[in-house]
Order: structure tokens, then sequence, then C-alpha cells
């Protein structure tokens, strides 16, 4: 199902929908009319986290009548425990995770890419089940797991299992990778004696860097920005991540302090909003050509 | 057995044919299998194993205070039967899965081909539009998209800007829905990049001679675009309705958990969520989980089975 999406290089445009002058500018103005519908929300929230509280009601324009960052620090010291700590925790999770990914996924990918094994096919095939699987059917027995080992409010719960490749689609991601770099490299590797952990960690990761980067990003993002997962595992606010003390800000009193939950919104967005500014094109990529769902 | 002098038993003969065999399959095997480990234990741990208790689980009554008591098929009758809260995430989530998907894809489709005809600035305006995709899965967006449509939000400000006054969108359980699946559609930047991919696949000379031929700019997209990108449609339209099926942050964030006004938010794994951590009927709930894959194999074989009479492959 996904190999019809791979692409080829993106051709450039053709002449035949050159268009007329009019023609291209009513298109550019409608693109850019639709653009700021897009941003405009995130735009405004942005806004309100540095405009007086009684303007944030009242007004749809960006431009507050006076700029105010005291939300912020009103916001990072709004719940008992500082979103510092929130931050740290999501960081540490976050960091774990993609190693976890890159590590164990990149392992089971060489496997499947490149070494010839009795079942090889019959563990690939496995292995593209398990994505179709919801994870809501192994929830309970895994929490149930968790919980008899102690790992709960803790973050083993949330990344011991990417070690575990537990997040098969890299796995995915990474075969259809390794499998477009030259076959002559590990054969010539393997003749002059290399073992395969040699090949492994001397030919084919330092040629994948493109891939473990997007692996590494997509994961980053996605455990960044899960909720699921800490809702369940994370009960004591000391081991809180960003997206729970975020909605913990919401339910508790501090909740009229709409700049300050705006603020803090801001913020979890950032580390996101950094890796979509500088790596842009691996995102953009990685969904042209895998059919990512976000 | 007699054995001529000076030859090896048949005995050893054979042990030795085994033991060069065992050590043929352990060397062609070992290095395969040991970089596969850490995804075997995982798939055996984590997968598999947790996969067939929670199905044991789905016929018991376990709620984590005593050993799971066997119920037989109870708790699935009980959700066919007698569950009101059941049907009510049943009737949310599909009606979220299908206004969301459709509009989803029609707005990811209409902005990629605006974006296919050569626009100048590409680059930009694709990632401006993907952005929402990137950040919308977060509680922050929940978080401002319940303000938006607060009755005080920036949404009314700006209907009351035009003399319109808005409902209070969130709290009105006939409005609820809406304001998620206008938040699932704000999102369409991911398929938008993948049709954006497929359209550059359709071959230019194409519409050349469609052209040439004088067929209408309606016509070739019917004739041409439309059939040409069938598997790119099937493709975003199996995989979004997936994601709508187990969509769950933004209805817990908008209702506080609850699922509320009157259950119009209570998507189903948020139902789930509640019976299995609110309300510790893991048994219920593991049976509720069985029945969301069941939901999703069946749409899923359907989809599958339904493509060959409209899905076009170019082969």
């Amino acid at each position: 199902m996904t190999e019809m999406m791979t692409v080829t290089a993106p051709k450039p445009p053709s002449d035949i929908n050159k268009r007329s002058l009019p023609g291209s500018i009513i298109l550019h103005v409608m693109l850019i009319i639709a653009s700021i519908a897009m941003v405009y929300p995130l735009l405004w929230m942005v806004s309100a986290s540095v405009r007086p509280q009684d303007e944030i009601f009242s007004s749809t324009s960006l431009i507050p009548s006076s700029v105010d960052f005291s939300s912020y620090v009103r916001g990072w010291f709004g719940l008992d425990i500082s979103f510092g700590r929130f931050f740290w925790n999501s960081l540490v999770i976050s960091v774990l995770t993609v190693t976890g990914n890159v590590v164990a996924c990149s392992l089971a990918a060489y496997a499947f890419a490149r070494l010839r094994f009795t079942g090889r096919n019959f563990w690939f095939a496995i292995m593209l089940g398990t994505l179709m699987i919801p994870y809501h059917v192994t929830l309970i027995p895994q929490y149930v797991l968790f919980l008899n080992l102690g790992w709960v409010n803790t973050i083993l719960p949330l990344v011991v299992p990417k070690f575990l490749a537990s997040d098969a689609f890299f796995i995915f991601l990474m075969v259809q990778f390794f499998r477009g770099i030259p076959r002559e490299l590990d054969e010539a590797a393997m003749m002059d004696g290399c073992s395969a952990f040699r090949i492994y960690w001397k030919i084919m990761l330092p040629l994948s860097l493109p891939v473990l980067a997007t692996a590494a990003i997509f994961s980053f993002i996605w455990t960044w920005d899960d909720f699921f997962g800490p809702l369940i595992y994370l009960n004591d606010m000391n081991t809180y991540t960003i997206q729970l003390g975020l909605r913990t800000f919401v339910d508790s009193t501090s909740a009229s302090d709409w700049s300050g939950l705006f603020a803090m919104s801001t913020l979890t967005l950032v580390p996101v909003f950094f890796f979509f500014l500088f790596f842009q094109r691996l995102l953009i990529e990685g969904i042209a050509t895998t059919g990512m769902k976000r | 057995m007699r054995t001529p002098a000076g030859a090896i038993s048949v005995e050893r003969y054979q042990g030795a044919v085994a033991e060069g065999r065992f050590r043929r399959l352990w060397n062609a095997n070992a290095p395969g299998y040991l970089f596969l480990l850490p995804w075997l234990i995982g798939f055996f741990g984590l997968t598999l194993g947790p996969a067939l208790i929670s199905l044991y689980l789905s016929f018991t009554d376990f709620d984590m205070l005593r050993s799971p008591g066997w119920v037989g098929a109870a708790n699935y009758v009980r959700i066919a039967t007698a569950d009101p809260k059941f049907s009510a995430a049943m009737h949310v989530t599909l009606t979220y899965v299908v206004l969301s998907v459709p509009f989803k894809l029609t707005f990811a489709l209409l902005v990629a081909m605006a974006l296919n005809r050569g626009v100048r600035g590409l680059p930009i305006y694709r990632a401006i539009f993907y952005l929402p995709s990137l950040l919308g899965g977060s509680v922050a967006i929940a978080v401002l998209w319940r303000q938006l449509f607060a009755s005080d939000g920036l949404v009314n400000a700006a209907l009351a800007t035009v003399g319109i006054e808005g409902p209070s969108w969130i709290s009105h359980p006939s409005y609820s829905i809406y304001t998620l699946v206008a938040l699932s559609v704000w999102q369409f930047g991911s398929p938008m990049i993948i049709f954006l991919a497929g359209l550059r696949q359709i071959p230019q000379d194409m519409y050349e001679a469609a052209s040439l031929d004088g067929a209408s700019k309606f016509r070739q997209f019917y004739k041409i675009t439309l059939p040409l990108l069938t598997p790119v449609i099937f493709f975003n339209a199996v995989v979004q309705t997936i994601d709508a099926f187990k969509a769950f942050t933004p209805a817990f964030i908008i209702s506080g958990g609850t699922g509320g006004p009157i259950n119009s938010t209570l998507f189903y794994t948020l139902y789930l969520y509640q019976e299995a951590f609110g309300n510790f009927r893991m048994g219920y709930a593991s049976a509720l989980a069985w029945i969301l894959v069941l939901i999703i194999a069946v749409f899923t074989a359907f989809s599958f089975l339904t493509s060959r009479y409209w899905v076009h492959y170019d082969d």
C-alpha cells in the first residue's frame, strides 16, 4: 500500500500551466488569503499571550494595544510546580525516545533489509501487521504489566518500549531507505571479512543519516506532543510532561489567567516550530515518500 | 551395525553432519536474529502477549482489584444491546469520521491542485499549509481551539463584526462536534503534501494531448487527474479514516475529559479511557478495544475490496 507513495524527484512545473498575469494574480491572492486564515489562530494565540487581560476576548486583531511579557512569568510559575520542571521531563522523555527509536529500529531494519536468515519474510510481514493494530488493544495489559513492575509514575513505560522498537513504523521507513543503498558496498566489505555489525555501524548508518534524521525528528515531535501516554502513566505532578502541565493549567483555578495560559501554550509549541523552521525539507519529504499522517 | 575398520561410524558421521548442519544454521541465522532481538522481545512482550491477554480480559470482569473472573460474552452483549454510552460514542465517532475525512481530503486536494500549477513561492505556501498539521496534535492547539469557539471567543467576535450572534459552540451539544471537525479539517496539510507528490507523477503530456483535442479544464480534471490520482486518494482516505477513529486529545481537552456536553464529544477512545482508567472496568474496556479493532479491520477490508472497482493502478 505504501510503495505506491514513493515519488521520483519533483519535476519543474511545465509551461502548459503558464498562465496569464491576471490569472496568476488571482491565484496568489486566493492562496495568500487562505494562508492568512490558516495561521491566523496561531498568530492570535501568540499575540493573546502578551495582551492585557481585558483585551483578549474583545479583540479580533493581532496587534495588542500594549505588550506585556509578564504573562510568561506568571504562567511559568502558575502551578505548584514550575513549567521548568515539565519542560525538563518532556525533554528527557523525548531525547530517550529518539535514542531508542533510532537505535532499535535501525538494528531491526538492517536485519530486514540486508541479512539473510530463515523466517525473514515471515517476521517482516508480522512487523508490517503490527503497524495496523491500534495501540488500544495492548494498552490495558501493558498498563497492568508496568504497574506490577512498579514503573507507573516513572518515565520507564514511555521510554523502555522504544528501545524494543515498539514504533515499528520507523523500521519500515528505514528498511525502505536501506534497500536503496548499493549492495556492492556491504558485499565488498563482507568479502574483506567485515562482520555484520561492523557493516551496519561503519557503512549503513553513516550512509543513512537522512532517514535517521527524519525518524529522529518525527519521533521527537510525536513524543513531545504525546498526551495519552503521559496521561496514563504519570500521575505525580513532579513527573508531568508539558502537555500534562498545560492540561492541569487549563483545569486549575488560574484558568482565568488567559494570557498566562496562552503564554505557556506558545512555549510548548516552540520546539516543534523550531524543527519546522530548520528541517522542513526532511519533514515534507518524509511525508511525501511514506505517507505519514502528520 | 557393522562398521568397516578405519571408517567413521555412521552414528558419528551423522552426528558430525547434524553438528555441521546446526553450525551452518547458526552461522546463517544468528546475526539476523541478533539484530532483530530487541524488536522480537518487544513484539512478544509488548504486542502479541498483551494483545492475547487483552482478548482474554475482554471476556472477564477484571477491575484491577480482584483477579479476573470469566463472564463469557457478557461484555460484548452489553456493548451491543444495553450500553447507551457506547451508542453515543459510536454516533459521535462516526459523525466525526464521516464529516472530517471528506472535508479534509477535499481541501487537501483543492489546495494541492492550486499549488501544482507552477505557482511561484510554492515552498512557502506548502510550508504554511503544512504547519497546522504538525502542531495540531498538541494540547496547546486544543486549548486554543477551546478559546476560539467559546461563547466570547474569537470566532464569535469575528461573527459579531458582521452582525451575527454566534452560539456557544463548545458548550452546545449540537455544535461542539463541529468544532472538532473544524480542528481536524484545519490540519489538511499532510494529505495535501501527499496529493502534491501524487499530482507530480501525472505526465504533463497527457494534459497537453487533451487540450490539443479540445478537452476543457474540468474534463481534464475529471478524465485525467482524478482517475490517475485514485491510488493516492485511496491511501489518504484509509489513513485519515483510521486516524479519525483513534482521535483522543482534542476531545479530551475541549470537554475537560468528560466527553460532554451530553456526550456530544464522547469520542470512542475517550469512552474507552473513561471505562479503563476512570471506572477501572478493565475487562469491559478491553472488549471496547477489540470492538474498535474489529471496526477498523472491517472498514479496511471493505476499502480494499471495493478499491478494485474505483482505484486505477497504472501497471
